[in-house]
């Protein structure tokens, strides 16, 4: 016990400084009230769906909650069922065999709902594309209201798409 | 001695590999005879090439990699399975039958294993004529309808999870029988993440593929980077500079590190002490951002290239991975210190999911969750190319067979992997990072084999008549290590099951392609 507590105060605090939104990762107009997203702004919950992603997206989805980047330290935090989220992060492109479960996740989600697709697969359906096994990006199966690129996008990346979808949209 | 005399053709490479054609009562003996010999499956897979159906099998023997190819006739593509020799053979069969057609014979489980709703049972897509389009209906809402084994009785109940899980894991479903929260049967459902990896590699040029390969499963991009690499120097004829090959150990490593420490912080924070994944998350998340500094990714995608590697090392570079050695050592051990004398984190470690070494054996448990029952193979010790001819790498192995023992293994191989980081960064050659690869040869076949952080990882790669690729089929040992987690699983309870899987942490994108 002794060598975690010295190993705690040693370490201090490591949490480093959020992005800011970025408008440019819209791909649709905002579809929320500007007084529903300040609302998701205390406290987000989010359900991250992975349909058919290489796992490195994954990888850095873990990371945002790593000390450094402390997402939980933001009021978002990941929750176990798409029934308490806000938010869905859908990860990579979609395979068929996760078409359907990428659309019930989505009925499940309660409205108001945002969805955040990353990655250039989650973007675009990256170098997978669309086959007889792949549907590509994400948009095609469900709306999608910020798309963060990269391959994989950095945690800070996503964290800046997470801000921009529940920041309203700046007009004009 | 081995498989009644049977002529074999070296494949030229890094790695020692021969291989052959043979007929099915070859196929059959000389499995059966390396079998007893010790060899294990690598790798088993179907291919159509000039409109001939054949299987391949890779099997591992204590002198290298043996392929054998078997042609299957057009009117009826049988081949007589292997699964009785080789348990994990089974859904690398199913496999094979849904992607291209072809039969193993003999087997008492035939289910659909790829194969879920995107395309009818009728078609093949590996197969030349399987139409590019046209596959929109079958997807639409249908729910496969999988014929899972039901476990009856009193009391006995299911559990289906999945395919999307509760944390931030990939797809699959697992469907567990239980009497309270006691675990009769685990039976999984994979496939979910299949996307066409396979089909997506024919027609690709050789150099474009790497991209694709480092994105078969991408916590493990310099494994696959690698092993592709190799495959198409293998192909190609060509040897790397020295230098390449240093340098891609030095990237391998640091995989190998950067998982470890991942999985150790997730198996700490599944038994309860979040402390742990706070530690080891910043560890790992400095040896991401030392990456990024040195090599332009993260996660190592695209660094290996066939031919050599796209960056060197310099100086500065130099100095921050030894400093970053340093501290990684002294912190880790101090971390391990803390994991092996917590009492709590013991108790719900050890006697955790056991494999014993002689189930491990018998079902071809293969890399770290092997080497922790008991089956000492890790490919850079027992079939080294070069640089770790030259570097004398210790196996980390452990009887135990427990969630404890994998994660000794870690952190055993966590220190090998420093050791041998610093011995590169000392004794790296000087000289060139890439070679040209010429003009791509028609209708050649490499083979490239690399002991990733998970296990070893394998790329069989043929080229067409204009040099492209004609079939790349990449295998992760998750294969191998998902059937034997349904047994590691089984009489533990319920709640314990996030932990003896976390401590496996197998490729769904790798295993399902």
């Amino acid at each position: 016990m002794l060598h975690i507590l010295k190993r705690i105060a040693l370490t201090g605090i490591k949490t480093e400084p959020p992005p800011l939104p970025d408008d440019e990762l819209r791909v649709s107009a905002q579809r929320l009230k500007a007084e529903v997203l300040g609302y998701f702004g205390g406290a987000m919950t989010i359900r991250h769906v992975d349909p058919g992603s290489c796992n490195g997206c994954e990888l850095e989805i873990n990371a945002l909650n790593n000390p450094y980047y402390n997402l939980e330290g933001l009021g978002i935090k990941f929750v176990a069922s798409p029934r308490h989220a806000d938010m869905l992060l859908v990860s990579g492109p979609v395979s068929r065999h996760m078409e359907v479960a990428l659309r019930r996740t989505y009925d499940a989600t309660p409205e108001p709902k945002l969805v955040v697709a990353i990655g250039d697969c989650g973007c675009t359906g990256g170098i997978f594309g669309e086959n007889y096994a792949c549907r590509g990006r994400v948009s095609n199966i469900i709306p999608v209201d910020v798309a963060v690129p990269g391959c994989p996008p950095t945690p800070l990346a996503i964290m800046q798409g997470i801000l921009s979808a529940i920041t309203a949209q700046k007009t004009g | 001695m081995e498989a009644n005399n049977l002529q074999f053709v070296p494949v030229p490479g890094a790695m020692p590999v021969r291989g052959t054609d043979v007929n099915a009562i070859e196929w059959l003996t000389a499995c059966r005879q390396m079998r007893d010999d010790g060899a294990r499956l690598v790798a088993l897979w179907g291919s159509e090439r000039q409109a001939t159906l054949a299987v391949h099998a890779a099997l591992a023997a204590r002198d290298g990699l043996v392929i054998l190819r078997l042609p299957l006739s057009k009117e009826q593509p049988d081949f007589p399975g292997i699964e009785e020799m080789f348990p994990a053979a089974n859904r690398m069969q199913r496999a094979a039958f849904d992607l291209l057609g072809i039969q193993a014979q003999g087997s008492d489980d035939c289910r659909r294993w790829l194969r879920h709703a995107a395309w009818d049972a009728a078609t093949f897509p590996l197969r030349a004529q399987f139409p590019e389009r046209g596959h929109d209906v079958a997807a639409r809402d249908t729910v496969d309808d999988y014929p899972f084994v039901r476990v009856e009785g009193d009391g006995v109940h299911e559990i289906p999870v999945g395919p999307v899980h509760a944390g931030t894991i990939e797809p699959g479903h697992f469907r567990f029988s239980v009497i309270g929260e006691r675990v009769l049967r685990l039976e999984e459902r994979l496939g979910y993440k299949h996307k066409g990896v396979e089909k997506c590699f024919t027609g690709m040029t050789l150099i474009d593929g790497a991209r694709l390969a480092a994105r078969v499963s991408g916590d493990s991009a310099a494994a696959y980077g690698w092993a592709y690499a190799m495959a198409v120097e293998s192909a190609c004829r060509i040897g790397v500079p020295r230098r390449a090959a240093w340098l891609r150990a030095l990237l391998l490593e640091r995989e190998r590190i950067a998982n470890h420490l991942g999985d150790l912080g997730f198996i700490g924070n599944d038994a309860g002490l979040s402390f742990g994944l706070a530690q080891f998350s910043m560890l790992k998340e400095d040896l991401l951002r030392t990456n990024a500094a040195l090599f332009g990714h993260r996660y190592l995608m695209d660094v290996i290239v066939p031919g050599g590697t796209v960056c060197d090392i310099e100086h500065n570079g130099r100095e921050r991975i030894f400093a970053e050695a340093d501290h990684l050592e002294k912190t880790v051990s101090l971390l391990r210190k803390v994991y092996d004398e917590h009492a709590g984190l013991q108790d719900r470690l050890t006697a955790c999911g056991v494999v014993s070494p002689a189930l491990a054996a018998r079902l071809g448990l293969s890399g770290l969750a092997g080497r922790a029952s008991g089956q000492a193979f890790d490919l850079r010790v027992q079939l080294p190319c070069e640089p770790y001819d030259r570097l004398d790498v210790r196996l980390a192995t452990c009887q135990a067979g427990d969630v404890a023992a994998r994660v000794a293994v870690r952190f055993d191989e966590i220190s090998e992997s420093l050791r041998i980081i610093r011995l590169a960064l000392e004794s790296m050659p000087l000289g060139e990072i890439t070679t040209s690869l010429d003009a791509p040869p028609e209708s050649a076949f490499g083979i490239g084999w690399v002991e990733g952080w998970r296990g070893d990882v394998l790329v069989a790669l043929e080229t067409d008549m204009s040099g492209r690729i004609a079939r790349c089929h990449p295998h992760d040992p998750s294969w191998q290590n998902w059937p034997v987690l349904e047994h590691a699983v089984m009489d533990n309870i319920v709640p314990d099951f996030p932990l003896i899987n976390k401590s496996f942490n197998l490729s769904y994108a790798g295993h399902d392609l």
